[in-house]
């Protein structure tokens, strides 16, 4: 019966099934987890207003555990079990800490006041209290029930400022910034050629002067801006009584979150949703949003494949098609093989003595004398990082693009040749066409392998805050030399180089979460190119 | 004259009167080696202008490696070695200054299976042509239109030259690749048993395909099928083990053969 049963196969196919099912559960579970917790931190959590033994606490809850009472200090260790809460009182600068633990058996009362207000600040963390009046000047404009209305109104005012503020700094004056640098980088560059003139010199300075004067108007602009921003301010009430005056200017978001309806809500987490995807980092990555990392791993992923393919196809096409098999064809194939597994922190040093240093410094002396002592190409950067990467997937791609080849069928060479094709034609017109989705396989993976590195791009380019993005208005528009954020560094960063452990753990899982759909959204749409060409070329399945 | 009983009637032949035809192509002492072991024998016999030949034989006769001399697709064999000669037009084809590709444009050649590119139509007929240079719309839509006339396929895709070829039944398939071949106008074709992957009735459009060919080709066939090999060609060769065993009329060949093994192989004792 039971032997019968083993001869029968089934139970190797419960093997296969099992097997299969561990593994959908592993994946899905991971995912499931990073995604709640991850996705849930953007939900405007219930702040309550405890009454304990200690005074008022205002707080939101952020998690509850029952722990051995031995384990609390200042608790007998035979009160057995005590169950305690981890809440957010936010309010750092007054308080010195954003969390705190405090023990159930303390509270004495816990309430959900309506008016209980939090606010989203520069710096410093939330602000959690009650609003209880709003100024202009020294001037009190609103108080009581009018203050929420009348702040709301103005915040918007603030916001409005901020952004113009932000375009100010950013793309004027940055522009007028790096127009002076470049100036001053071609008098040098003159200098050193000793091409210096008085005309030269003359309408160098003519220039400047114009830039100067662009860069004092801009100043006169800001100052006035700020002027503005700095108008209003409000008082609050926090949990121990007092009061404080925080100034609107500091101030990003505002809401009520006893006093939202679920509608409310939900326009809310998708706003907090909306400003973490788009949004630059402040307060060392843990509060703002990630936009510089997802677009410096796109950016990153992008160019590593417009390197990685051509060199990736041509090793290809030489080992397949053209090198005459033997030893040393199967030496170099094992090789490239091998490569695929060298640990990718070597690449990184590779990256960093070979590009960085020796290509980059190099290229420095010969095309950027006049930065000197700072380097241009000689100091990690984005390019770095993508031939770093297109090297550390090279063998991928050989690989897929290989078998590819491999797979034309003889029939279809011979056709072309019988027309009087040379090797080369019929290689360009109906081998490599035929071969494009092989090709595709073999990016796609790469793809896959290179956006979730991490370890070789901090060597070679990575850094946790970048002052500018990649790709910007100012020529030549791709800055192939700067520094770059990248998400996979930026949840190493954040997780364990952050001052702020407990803030920043939700963003951790916010960020895997944004890293696995960058990759995912890059894999779907190499995929979906990939399906086209199989359409295209479907002779293969004939 | 005494006939042999074979299978085959003699009223399907109709082979055209080879005597006043002119020499194409002369084949003298050709020897192939695959490695060591030797795949033809000393070969030598002569091919007549606007005239079918057919090679006939049994599995591994070598037809087909012979068929292969002629546009030197053997050479993309490794360790194949080749002797003696192939003239054409008083020049040896396997002379060092021969340029391959121009050779295998003036012998354009059709294969078993039929392996249309994974392109458009339009895109198959004017491969060639694009290969030589041939880029003015007009002009490539000129020569597919006549091309694909010639192999008999215009009227049934002149509505859809811009869909897959790959679309096309087997038979379509073969004729267009007909069609590619004849779009760069050779002098001779080879065909490797253009029809053995078809239905009988895609085989009769070939066969008359083949017929009407003649007057503009010189047309070299290899056939497994004697009945076709009767109903098409003018000349046939019997091959066996490497060595060509004989060569004449098709009339002769097929009514009245000189040598034991030919008569013996198209009674249908072997092969």
């Amino acid at each position: 019966m039971m032997r019968s049963w083993f001869k029968s196969g089934d139970p190797w196919v419960w093997l296969n099934a099992g097997a299969i099912s561990i593994a959908l559960v592993a994946v899905f579970g991971l995912l499931g987890l990073i995604m709640v917790r991850g996705m849930s931190h953007f939900w405007p959590a219930e702040v309550y207003q405890f009454a304990t033994s200690n005074g008022t606490l205002i707080a939101e809850m952020v998690e509850t555990e029952t722990v051995a009472a031995g384990s609390v200090p200042g608790i007998d260790i035979s009160a057995g079990e005590i169950e305690r809460h981890l809440v957010k009182t936010g309010n750092r600068d007054l308080l010195g800490s954003d969390f705190r633990w405090i023990l159930e058996k303390d509270i004495t009362r816990r309430e959900q006041p309506q008016n209980l207000a939090v606010l989203e600040r520069v710096e410093w963390g939330n602000f959690y209290g009650y609003l209880t009046a709003v100024y202009q000047g020294d001037e009190k404009v609103a108080e009581g029930d009018a203050a929420w209305p009348g702040f709301l109104q103005r915040l918007d005012r603030v916001q409005e400022i901020r952004a113009q503020i932000n375009s100010l700094e950013r793309d004027d004056i940055g522009a007028v910034n790096y127009k002076i640098e470049r100036l001053r980088l071609h008098q040098r560059s003159l200098e050193l050629k000793g091409k210096t003139s008085p005309e030269t010199a003359a309408e160098a300075e003519a220039e400047r002067a114009e830039l100067d004067r662009e860069y004092k108007d801009l100043q006169t602009k800001l100052k006035g801006l700020y002027a503005e921003i700095n108008r209003d301010a409000i008082t609050a009430r926090v949990m121990d009584g007092s009061e404080v005056k925080i100034p609107m200017q500091k101030i990003v978001r505002a809401w009520q979150p006893n006093n939202m309806s679920l509608l409310d809500k939900v326009g809310f987490y998708f706003q907090s949703l909306w400003n973490f995807v788009s949004e630059d980092p402040r307060e060392a990555n843990t509060e703002g949003g990630v936009f510089p990392a997802i677009f410096g791993t796109v950016m990153m992923v992008l160019l590593m494949s417009v390197i990685v393919t051509p060199f990736g196809v041509i090793a290809a096409v030489y080992l397949r098609e053209y090198a005459r098999q033997g030893l040393v064809i199967r030496i170099i194939r094992i090789a490239v093989n091998n490569l695929a597994g060298v640990p990718s922190i070597v690449y990184g040093v590779f990256g960093l003595g070979f590009f960085v240093y020796f290509l980059g410094g190099n290229i420095d002396s010969l095309f950027f004398p006049e930065a000197a002592p700072a380097p241009v190409f000689g100091t990690p950067g984005l390019l770095w990082s993508s031939l770093t990467l297109a090297i550390l997937t090279l063998p991928v791609v050989i690989v897929a693009t290989e078998e590819g080849l491999a797979r034309i069928p003889r029939s279809l060479r011979e056709g072309s040749l019988a027309l009087g094709a040379t090797r080369a034609e019929t290689l360009w017109r109906v081998v490599l066409p035929m071969s494009s989705p092989a090709i595709m396989t073999g990016l796609i993976l790469a793809v896959a392998r290179a956006a979730g590195e991490v370890a070789p791009l901090m060597l070679v380019g990575v850094v946790k805050l970048a002052p500018s993005l990649p790709l910007d208005g100012n020529f030549p528009y791709l800055h192939l030399d700067r520094k770059f954020m990248h998400l996979g560094f930026h949840i190493y960063d954040v997780g364990f180089q952050s001052p702020n452990v407990e803030a920043a753990r939700p963003l951790v899982y916010a960020t895997a979460f944004l890293l696995v759909v960058v990759i995912i959204a890059l894999n779907l749409s190499a995929i979906g190119l990939r399906n086209r060409l199989r359409e295209k070329y479907r002779a293969l399945d004939n | 004259m005494s006939e042999v009983n074979t299978s085959i009637d003699p009223s399907i032949i109709h082979a055209t009167d080879n005597s006043a035809a002119e020499v194409c192509m002369n084949v003298n002492n050709l020897s192939l080696y695959y490695g060591d072991s030797q795949a033809l024998k000393n070969i030598s016999f002569q091919m007549k202008r606007n005239r079918v030949t057919a090679f006939i034989g049994p599995s591994g006769c070598g037809k087909s490696t012979l068929l292969r001399c002629f546009n030197r697709m053997n050479d993309l064999v490794e360790s194949v070695r080749t002797e003696g000669e192939i003239i054409l037009d008083g020049k040896n084809i396997y002379d060092r200054d021969i340029d391959i590709t121009a050779l295998r444009q003036r012998i354009g050649m059709v294969f078993q299976k039929p392996n249309p590119f994974p392109m458009s139509i339009f895109e198959n007929v004017a491969y060639g042509l694009r290969l030589q240079g041939v880029s003015r719309r007009r002009v490539l839509e000129e020569k597919v239109q006549w091309a694909l006339k010639g192999a008999a396929l215009w009227d049934e895709v002149k509505s859809r030259l811009d869909d897959n070829a790959l679309g096309l039944s087997g038979g379509q398939q073969q004729r267009l690749v007909i069609a590619r071949a004849i779009a760069i106008e050779p002098e001779i074709l080879l065909l490797d048993e253009p029809a053995s992957a078809l239905d009988p009735i895609s085989t009769l459009k070939i066969e008359e395909l083949i017929y009407e060919l003649k007057s503009q080709y010189t047309i070299l066939i290899v056939t497994h099928n004697m009945q076709q090999a009767a109903r098409v060609s003018d000349e046939t060769a019997f091959m066996y083990l490497g060595e060509m065993v004989e060569f004449g009329d098709t009339n002769k060949i097929f009514t009245n053969p000189g040598k034991k093994q030919t008569e013996d192989y198209i009674t249908g004792r072997y092969g």
